[in-house]
């Protein structure tokens, strides 16, 4: 633990507090007779798919692809989870069977 | 309790079992790397408790063993949950309407549980309530106590972790590919992909999310009527 008691709770609840605001504030603003614009409701079917892409991009944002071993563990686990997922497609096997090659290559191989 | 309501209960747990089956071990993944950071069960059962939100809960396993900063990490939480806003814009007129359990609802409103409530439909509104609060409090109640679980074995097995975390990734990838597999949301989900590169690329990976968003929007607002089919 490299912070004091005190951040850490301070952190644990700047964090808690950011989700929250993301689920009540649609609820505070359009409640009763304000409605929601209609720019949102467009943007609600285009930003899910989008926010995947984004947080796929930040998981790997400290990886890199240009030093030795190159990302090559991640990108081999992620070829798995892509492969068991287009196989089977049951989330939970492909997440397991991508987050156990990735343990074995970084613990074991690389 | 009479019979209806048992009925009920009954349902909620049906439904929450594939629910059980993920946020179970990844809860127990979260207390195990909570763990390995030099945070006991105690503090991951109760982040999971105030937060009930996978992704920014694993992510903050970095903020925590960085600098004191607040203000980054409260940011960074509504980046990363920026998606909730549209899980209420879709659910507004279900969950307004839910009486007394509106409020915790909204505070349980997470992707799983998002993605089994905006399918149900129930014409009783108050089996439908019900429904709604027994599904959120079983699913909530699964990822608190993984969380507990996790930060209690991972002192007394001997366990190397290392990597462990990569589940999060996986999920990502996993409900990315789910996207891209409908024909509509592929180039959506293109433009999120790229303007992320692009923002790692340009800004650093301490600073990507803010840019990446703004650039996101901006397509999407001046674009979105050639993108929405």
């Amino acid at each position: 633990m490299q912070m004091t008691f005190t951040q850490s709770i301070i952190t644990i609840l700047a964090v808690s507090l950011g989700v929250m605001v993301t689920r009540f504030l649609p609820f505070i603003l359009f409640s009763g007779n304000r409605k929601m614009p209609e720019k949102f409701a467009k943007l609600k079917e285009l930003i899910p798919p989008a926010m995947m892409g984004l947080l796929v991009v930040y998981c790997l944002k400290d990886v890199s692809f240009t030093t030795a071993p190159y990302g090559i563990a991640e990108l081999v686990s992620i070829a798995v989870v892509v492969g068991l997922h287009l196989y089977k497609r049951n989330s939970l096997l492909s997440i397991f069977g991508g987050v156990a090659v990735y343990m074995v290559l970084i613990q074991a191989v690389l | 309790m009479n019979n209806e309501n048992r009925s009920i209960i009954k349902e909620a747990f049906k439904l929450s079992i594939p629910v059980a089956t993920g946020f179970l071990p990844l809860g127990i993944a979260f207390g195990i790397l909570m763990e390995s950071i030099g945070y006991n069960w105690i503090y991951s059962g109760f982040f999971s408790l105030i937060a009930f939100a996978g992704s920014i809960q694993y992510l903050s396993i970095s903020l925590l063993t960085s600098s004191f900063n607040p203000v980054n990490a409260f940011l960074v939480s509504l980046m990363v949950n920026a998606r909730h806003l549209f899980y209420g814009i879709s659910l507004m007129d279900k969950y307004s309407d839910s009486g007394k359990y509106k409020n915790y609802l909204i505070f349980a409103m997470c992707d799983e549980t998002f993605s089994i409530t905006s399918s149900l439909e129930i014409a009783d509104k108050k089996t439908r309530n019900k429904m709604f609060f027994y599904v959120s409090l079983f699913d909530h109640f699964y990822w608190v106590l993984g969380s507990v679980i996790g930060g209690i074995i991972a002192g007394s097995i001997q366990f190397n972790s290392m990597g462990m975390d990569f589940a999060l990734t996986a999920l990502f990838v996993v409900l990315f590919l789910e996207q891209m597999l409908k024909k509509e949301n592929r180039l959506p989900g293109i433009i999120g992909f790229g303007a992320s590169v692009l923002s790692l690329l340009v800004f650093g990976s301490s600073s990507m999310i803010i840019p990446a968003m703004i650039i996101i929007l901006v397509i999407f607002l001046f674009g979105g009527d050639r993108l929405c089919r």
